[in-house]
């Protein structure tokens, strides 16, 4: 026990002397927790807007000031005629163009039917999704104003049954995506730091001959394991809390549920990142190669994690996968925690499988350290 | 007096794929004996130290460092023995200090016994005045004396030392030596690797290892009478060259 104290009482003097490193583990993480979560959101707006009205009607312009009156639309331009605007769009100057046919009112009025051509960018394929929703409700609701005016007109018997839904969106009411990114986001920079840092570490004293030095002393290896990872268990833990401030503080993220819970599940999370740093560190010779294979793992990780695409829409096989991703599960326990106010029974799942994690990788990490060669 | 063997080397041999970097050495170390290890580069110094201080398993053969079976009780041999190595192995980014508290705490010495002996080591190498330095900072001559008195503060029975003078300058190493012959007159083994002559000079006995074995085991004054030579440098010569 007192030997593992001078341990960590050395990493301690040694990351806290370190110039370069204390900016790189604490403020960069900080920095890309406050851009990236006003980055990385899925709602589009200025969608650059473009028409051709070949209908010059009443109707016609009250369905384009639609458009004009939308934050999503920025109105630019009228094209005469769609092989200008598809060349336009060529060029990248509209990303949607919505065509209104000749006589679109007059069919309207006469067969309570009209026509509209939507043309989309779709290169970004979520993108135009999106638009093309954004589109289809304000057709609409125009539409919807249309079909009362005819009523009122014509006073028919026609009694048109408008089947309207009202969304309740649960847990993030407003839908605001920071809501959503910053737990997911605060997940990454926790994991990224203790990863990176944890990987290098032994490879470090490995590179600068000092290990030898460790090796010949009678040290277990679970004591000088346990010194060595220490810190970083701090220094994760200390980043959730700065985290988890900057959420509230800046991007009034709720925390509905428990803060002890969450920082339980935080503390044998981090365990299973160590684990795994360590695995790496072990079998590797120099900084530089722990660190791509800690990259490696990290951009996999995150792809799968759930963060920005949605583990239910992957193929099978990818689903599978995610099951060994611990990220997925810290996302998920993260939002759950913080968004739901789930409780403790709620996360028992991925608390136990992260719990099954982390001995695995630690065991491993044990293991493979070797103190012959 | 009776005299005990502290290192008894038998056969011993490491092998790396097809390679034989150490080939079957067979060779003893009485205690509070200074032996030189000397051969050239490449001659297998480095791997048999290795494979005795519990740090490389053997092949083959047999080895007990301090009465323990390097294949079983290499963690009995590490504390029972001081290493330095050929590389700087102290950490640069702590102080002088720091780094004596340091190896002090893994090799489980005491609060009170880790003051007494930085205190004691400060003084026996002058470094007092830079003992809050960092020791990336000081000079190699100091460092390798660092180095030294840190394998020696758990008073291990034998220390091994890999090439401590590669670098130094005269002065140093005259001191250095001083430094050994202190340690060897309290009864610690020195276990000492080196490509100056001079310094083999001072050992009590001394090995010559050549592509692995060792060819020539004897003292410094007996080597140069079998090898009608005047001085341990043309014994050297001698065998290295074949």
């Amino acid at each position: 026990m007192k030997t593992i104290g001078y341990i960590i009482q050395k990493e301690f003097k040694q990351i806290f002397r370190n110039k370069g490193m204390l900016p790189i583990i604490f403020v960069l993480p900080l920095l890309q927790l406050i851009i990236l979560s006003n980055a990385a959101t899925f709602e589009i707006k200025n969608i650059k807007f473009a028409y051709i009205d070949q209908d010059r009607s009443a109707t016609s312009r009250g369905l384009i000031e639609k458009f004009e009156a939308s934050t999503y639309f920025n109105v630019l331009d009228t094209y005469p005629s769609q092989a200008l605007a598809s060349s336009a769009m060529l060029k990248g100057e509209v990303d949607v163009v919505l065509e209104i046919p000749l006589h679109f009112e007059r069919n309207l009025q006469k067969d309570k039917k009209g026509n509209l051509g939507i043309i989309i960018n779709a290169i970004d394929g979520a993108a135009a999704g999106v638009t093309n929703v954004y589109v289809s409700q304000i057709i609409q609701n125009y539409n919807k104003s249309i079909l009362m005016d005819v009523k009122e007109l014509s006073d028919q018997q026609i009694k048109p049954v408008t089947i309207e839904t009202i969304p309740l969106f649960w847990y993030n009411k407003t839908l605001n995506y920071k809501t959503y990114m910053v737990p997911g986001i605060l997940v990454l920079l926790v994991t990224m730091i203790t990863l990176f840092l944890s990987g290098m570490n032994i490879v470090r004293e490995k590179e600068i001959g000092t290990l030898e030095q460790i090796n010949v002393t009678p040290i277990k290896k679970s004591q000088f394991i346990i010194g060595k990872l220490f810190p970083f268990w701090i220094i994760g833990m200390a980043l959730l809390t700065i985290g988890l401030i900057i959420a509230s503080l800046i991007f009034n993220v709720p925390m509905i549920g428990s803060l002890l819970l969450m920082y339980f599940y935080t503390s044998i999370y981090i365990l299973v990142i160590l684990g795994i740093g360590l695995f790496i560190s072990n079998f590797t010779d120099t900084q530089q190669q722990a660190m791509f294979i800690a990259w490696f793992f990290t951009v996999i990780f995150i792809l799968m994690s759930g963060l920005f695409t949605p583990i239910e829409s992957m193929p099978r096989w990818a689903q599978i996968l995610t099951e060994f991703n611990p990220i997925k599960y810290f996302v998920e326990v993260m939002r759950m925690i913080m968004l739901k106010g789930s409780g403790f029974m709620d996360i028992l799942p991925q608390l136990i499988k992260t719990i099954i994690y982390a001995a695995i990788m630690n065991v491993l990490a044990v293991w493979s350290y070797k103190k012959t060669t | 007096m009776k005299i005990t063997n502290v290192i008894e080397a038998n056969g011993l041999t490491k092998m790396f794929g097809d390679f034989t970097a150490v080939n079957a050495i067979t060779f003893e170390v009485k205690k509070g004996e200074i032996f030189g290890f000397l051969g050239a580069n490449g001659a297998g110094k480095t791997t048999a130290i290795k494979m005795l201080i519990g740090i490389s398993i053997p092949t083959s053969g047999a080895a007990k460092v301090a009465g323990y079976d390097v294949f079983t009780q290499a963690e009995d041999i590490k504390k029972n023995i001081g290493y330095m190595s050929q590389k700087f192995a102290l950490y640069d980014d702590l102080t002088v200090k720091e780094n004596i508290t340091f190896f002090g705490g893994i090799y489980g010495l005491s609060k009170s016994r880790i003051k007494e002996k930085t205190k004691e080591l400060l003084e026996d190498l002058g470094l007092e005045d830079v003992a809050s330095q960092l020791v990336g900072s000081l000079p190699l001559g100091w460092k390798q004396k660092l180095s030294f008195s840190v394998a020696l503060i758990h008073d291990p029975k034998i220390v091994f030392l890999d090439e401590p003078t590669g670098g130094v300058d005269p002065i140093t190493r005259r001191q250095f030596w001083e430094m050994i012959y202190r340690a060897s007159s309290q009864g610690t083994t020195i276990f000492v690797t080196t490509h100056y002559m001079d310094e083999a000079e001072y050992c009590d006995r001394v090995s010559i290892m050549v592509n692995g074995k060792i060819e020539a085991l004897d003292t410094p004054k007996k080597l140069k009478e079998q090898f009608h030579a005047d001085n341990m440098n043309d014994v050297f010569l001698k065998l290295a060259r074949g």
